[in-house]
């Protein structure tokens, strides 16, 4: 996979990947997904996309080399890969914050690296290809249990544990109500996700009626689209006793519909960093002293958002990029004994020969794409 | 006297351990080598121990990213200068295609056959506002003429 500009993905023939550091081990791709946040990428919203990169975050593999430093894995495992790349040695990784490793990524500070994920998150290529060069290979990458369905492994790399951890910030309490913004694979995860924690109720928000169907089915939440209300911050009040939501999570993040000041400024002109409509909404639809939870992802400088209202109502902010690695031995366990079935997010499969039709086809929301699945067909 | 060790707002993403007072002294991996340049950010006291190789600056757009890079995350003149690179790098691939002897195929790049098969009504439309526009554009200077 190849990025060209804006809207523009095509297949190339790149060099092999090579070990580049001792810790590093290359990785046969045998399932590669387009995350939602993909998406900002191929719409040119992240600043220091370059033409000529791959992207790609959510993959498993087969260890095809190690370097001669990688002691855990060994030639021929099956591995599904987090989508964050962590050292596993800096403060932030030894404290469970993988998200925030400080030793990936020398073109931040704000994000560690990320496969894929533009020069931003470190100018790795991702794993939206045959093979990848994945660093510090003892750390993130985890051997898929045998007994694990290939499909629900790829999705533990990033979808389930962003939504997980989603609902995991949001403090939520036995009896809670909580509402999420963002139908999306990560929303309709993080509204599935919540139910562990013993809320009353769980209410999903979007403005796209077949993914809100599909929530309601997959999640057994409340599903709301926006477009039906006058106001949703209005209707939320009102649906919660005119009291407000225990708990706001974002899913959305920068290219969130719905509030046209935030879209011409956000997404038209990009004066700021996407449209914070679905953050403007949960700081405003919370209970006071609620908290408001963030995995939408957002640019790098800085958005319109109503701090006074974080302030005057007492909220309690929590975000990060998900810490897949301090999260995976739980979601494995809720995978492997039914609670949680991350395959059935998955609507589209498509070689990876035909990258580009999948990505218009998930950026376009046609066909009723929830998830698409790339599948390299080299030797598979 | 007051430190209550279960007020841990970022509990439990955060298993404090107190090492944060240890700033940078933590123990590291060996160092990738630079075998290509890298932009690194002025926040930082010296690159990281890996790092991503793809797609190395050059040509203007280089030049633009190596201005950005003088200046923090904090200020715009890092990141606007990022954006119009991004911006004129589109035109530096499509001259390296051409250079290359290979026409870009728009239509595939973009999935617009998917458009056609999945939203066959939303692309005429689409195209009928185009043509209307286009239309309406080309008779008000007929008119100034």
């Amino acid at each position: 996979m190849n990025y060209r500009g804006p809207y523009r993905v095509r297949t190339v023939q790149k060099p092999m990947p090579e070990i580049l550091h001792p810790e590093d081990a290359i990785i046969r791709v045998t399932r590669t997904c387009i995350c939602g946040s993909d998406l900002h990428l191929y719409h040119g919203m992240v600043p220091d996309t370059r033409i000529g990169s791959t992207f790609g975050h959510e993959f498993t593999g087969i260890v095809e080399e190690v370097g001669p430093l990688v002691q855990n894995l060994k030639v021929g495992d099956q591995v599904l890969v987090p989508f964050n790349i962590a050292c596993g040695k800096c403060n932030f990784c030894k404290q469970g914050l993988y998200g925030n490793c400080h030793e990936s990524n020398p073109m931040a500070t704000a994000v560690g690296g990320i496969f894929g994920y533009s020069h931003t998150a470190g100018g790795f290529d991702g794993g939206q290809a045959e093979y990848v060069r994945v660093p510090y290979a003892d750390v993130g990458p985890t051997v898929i249990p045998a007994e694990m369905d290939p499909d629900d492994a790829v999705l533990l790399t990033d979808v389930v544990p962003t939504g997980y951890q989603a609902a995991e910030m949001g403090g939520i309490k036995q009896g809670d109500t909580v509402v999420i913004f963002g139908a999306g694979p990560i929303g309709i995860m993080a509204a599935r996700c919540a139910w562990f924690f013993g809320p009353s109720r769980v209410i999903i928000i979007d403005h796209i009626d077949y993914r809100l169907e599909f929530a309601k089915n997959y999640a057994k939440c409340e599903a709301y689209n926006f477009k039906d209300m006058a106001d949703p911050v209005v209707f939320l009040k009102k649906t919660t006793d005119w009291y407000g939501a225990d708990v706001c999570i974002d899913c959305v993040g920068c290219e969130a519909e719905g509030n046209t000041l935030q879209t011409l400024s956000g997404r038209v002109m990009l004066m700021q960093a996407g449209a914070a409509t679905a953050f403007q909404w949960a700081i405003n639809s919370v209970k006071k002293g609620g908290i408001v939870s963030v995995v939408g992802v957002y640019g790098p400088p800085f958005n319109l958002a109503p701090i006074g209202n974080i302030v005057n109502k007492g909220i309690t902010l929590r975000a990060n990029q998900a810490s897949v690695k301090r999260l995976l031995p739980k979601l494995i366990d809720h995978v492997m004994s039914g609670r949680l079935n991350p395959k059935g997010l998955i609507t589209h499969r498509v070689p990876l020969e035909e990258v580009s039709d999948a990505y218009r086809l998930f950026s376009s929301k046609l066909d009723n794409c929830i998830k698409t699945v790339l599948i390299p067909s080299a030797k598979h | 006297m007051d430190a209550d060790p279960e007020n841990e707002p970022t509990y439990p993403m955060k298993n404090y351990t107190g090492d944060d007072h240890n700033r940078i002294n933590y123990e590291r991996s060996e160092q990738q080598p630079q075998t290509v340049e890298i932009l690194m950010s002025n926040e930082r006291p010296a690159i990281t121990r890996v790092f991503g190789t793809t797609v190395p600056p050059s040509g203007l757009s280089g030049m633009i990213r190596r201005y950005a890079f003088q200046h923090s995350e904090d200020r715009y003149r890092h990141w606007i200068p990022l954006i119009l690179a991004d911006r004129i790098n589109i035109v530096e691939g499509l001259i390296e295609d051409i250079k290359g002897g290979q026409l870009p195929n728009i239509i595939k790049e973009r999935g617009l056959a998917m458009e056609w098969k999945y939203n066959r009504s939303g692309v005429l439309k689409k195209a009928a506002g185009v043509a209307l526009t286009g239309v309406i554009l080309f008779a008000i200077l007929k008119r100034k003429k």
